[in-house]
């Protein structure tokens, strides 16, 4: 016990040493204009957002009052519980909006987890011919964006007889390059040693993927998992998608939004729901994220 | 010489063996990379290939496509009056918000760098949450608002500094220029977080070791200490923020709306959506996206070049 306690002040003290070392360079006006200046940059950048979820909570009539205050008065739910009104007033019910969202959301990260791993872990773990061109493509291919195929994968697609269903903004979003790069990056970071060892003990491939490598890449994972639910969460599928039982949710949700002023607070509490959810999941997972994009540097 | 040429011949026929019975030895590799691969190719090598091909050609989707050579890129650039203003809007676009995100995106991550962990974790949501809130940049157009019961309009004309309202999203002066104000709201993106991350990782020992070398303030060691560590990071940044820059069309779209007033907001991107799924023109479009294509892996060419020159 005692000697826990010896360790922590040492190390406290270790600490305190450092802190003392790192003064000289850092004054205390300088800290604080600083601070104060990003604090006041932050507040910028969050009051769009208080502003959107303030007045999804406002009622009908604080909604238009002028001039605006920041926080509603009497905040109530009014607003959801319209929305859903809506929603249940459409001939799509508002469940299969949910379903379309959450089966292409579930499907594309999950075969985009498994096939980007797939791939990133002999990128980054053996050595075969084509393997260097192959990532240079990769990485080139992080540097248009995809706007720029928009028409030829349409072709494509439409080829395939993938127009109008969900595959056509499923299985494209398996081969997202961020996500094998990423992957690739972190599992460099794994010892090789530990590969070697688990060769010469008899293990396959397979065996060492599964074994070895995936449950030492859970940062990673969670990153590509958080990546590709906030791409295809968004994903309004406009192009690709027409009937109306296949629609996503946000694709939904924006038609509301566009019904003009009478929906204005209906309008809010959509922009709400679409927020909210790539929101929850980064805060949730913030520290693993951090820890896997500290493998993201581009090398040349 | 032909000796010389004989021997050549030799050594890259090994070479070639030697691949061959590597490539052999590693079928495994292959048949995981396989799938990845095939997807890849489908979606991002093959469109890439035929959207150039497309672009020397006439081609509506109904019709076979007809090679025109390069009729499309002469039209582009000598007739298209609209495509010159995209190419303007986007370059302008680019050119302010892709540097000054980029610059924000490091500052913003350095200053949080040094906060407690807790205090840390928060800047870190706080500035990075506006990238992935979905629409929600729509709150804007309330904002900007062109009656007088638009928020900043009501601000500037109660504080006396202009008299009547400003047409801010049907304006051709200010469209830009507000859109602008939120597309470097929402730029602290994919590169904030790699900045973030990789400033957590450089090595403190290299701080210590400055401040005896006579590191004398916080930007003479953010230069020759913390820049140099990062440089990997600041490609990645790079990156990503060129392709953003290069793409806007969402936020465009949204505010100043499609077509918007006399085309001072179109983007390149618009412009390729609007001939492209509005009048079928899918060679033209093509020839678009390839322009679009080139600017911008040109673009992260030439500034990865300068970011090797930082710190040294």
């Amino acid at each position: 016990m005692s000697k826990k306690i010896k360790e922590k002040t040492i190390k406290s003290s270790k600490h305190k040493k450092i802190i003392k070392k790192r003064k000289p360079n850092r004054s205390f006006v300088g800290d604080i204009l600083i601070y104060f200046v990003l604090f006041l940059f932050a507040l910028a950048m969050v009051f769009p957002l208080v502003f959107a979820i303030s007045s999804s909570l406002k009622p009908l009539d604080e909604l238009f009052l002028f001039p605006p205050k920041l926080f509603a008065q009497n905040p109530t739910l009014d607003n959801f519980q319209d929305l859903f009104v809506t929603m249940g007033k459409s001939w799509v019910t508002f469940s299969r909006y949910i379903f379309n969202t959450v089966f292409i959301t579930a499907v594309g990260t999950t075969g985009h987890l498994i096939i980007a791993s797939l791939g990133a872990f002999v990128l980054a773990k053996y050595d075969f011919p084509g393997k260097k061109l192959f990532f240079t493509i990769v990485v080139t291919a992080l540097m248009f964006n995809g706007y720029v195929t928009a028409i030829p994968n349409y072709l494509i697609i439409s080829k395939l007889g993938w127009v109008d269903t969900y595959w056509a903004i499923v299985i494209p979003a398996f081969a997202a390059p961020m996500g094998l790069f990423l992957m690739k990056q972190f599992m460099e970071g794994i010892p090789m040693s530990l590969v070697e060892a688990a060769m010469i003990d008899g293990a396959g491939l397979g065996k060492i993927f599964m074994r070895i490598v995936m449950p030492n890449v859970k940062p990673a994972w969670l990153t590509l998992i958080i990546f590709s639910v906030q791409n295809l969460w968004n994903n309004k599928a406009a192009t690709f998608i027409y009937s109306e039982e296949k629609k996503t949710l946000v694709y939904a949700l924006q038609q509301i939004q566009s019904g003009g002023i009478a929906r204005t607070g209906q309008a809010a509490a959509v922009t709400v729901i679409v927020m909210i959810v790539p929101i929850t999941i980064f805060i949730l997972s913030e520290s693993q994220i951090l820890e896997t994009m500290a493998s993201s540097g581009l090398k040349e | 010489m032909k000796n010389y040429i004989k021997k050549y011949v030799i050594l890259r026929r090994n070479e070639f063996k030697i691949m061959v019975k590597k490539m052999k030895k590693s079928k495994a590799c292959y048949l995981f990379l396989a799938p990845y691969a095939i997807l890849f190719t489908m979606f991002y090598i093959l469109p890439v290939c035929s959207s150039i091909f497309f672009s020397f050609t006439y081609y509506n989707i109904l019709e076979s496509p007809k090679f025109i050579g390069v009729q499309n890129y002469i039209n582009l650039i000598l007739q298209d009056d609209i495509f010159l203003t995209a190419i303007k809007n986007t370059f302008l676009i680019a050119v302010i918000t892709g540097p000054l995100g980029y610059i924000m995106s490091f500052l913003f991550a350095w200053l949080i760098n040094e906060l407690p962990r807790w205090l840390r974790t928060i800047g870190v949501i706080v500035f990075y949450v506006p990238s992935i809130a979905g629409n929600v940049f729509i709150i804007f157009a309330i904002f900007f608002r062109g009656d007088a019961y638009g928020y900043v309009n009501a601000f500037l004309m109660n504080a006396g500094i202009i008299g009547a309202p400003i047409l801010w999203l049907t304006n051709p002066k200010y469209m830009l220029k507000v859109c602008m104000i939120v597309i470097l709201w929402m730029s602290l993106g994919t590169g904030f977080l790699s900045f973030v991350a990789g400033l957590q990782g450089v090595d403190r020992s290299q701080f210590e070791a400055g401040y005896m070398d006579g590191v004398k303030n916080r930007w003479q060691e953010l230069w020759y200490i913390t820049l140099p560590n990062m440089k990997p990071m600041l490609m990645f940044g790079a990156v990503m923020a060129i392709t953003q820059a290069f793409g806007v069309c969402d936020v465009t779209m949204a505010l100043c709306g499609y077509p918007s007033t006399d085309y001072a907001a179109r983007t390149v991107v618009t412009h390729l959506f609007d001939y492209g799924f509005s009048r079928f023109e899918m060679g033209y479009a093509s020839a678009i996206a390839t322009t679009l294509f080139l600017i911008m892996i040109i673009c992260n060419k030439a500034i990865q070049s300068l970011l090797r020159r930082v710190g040294t």
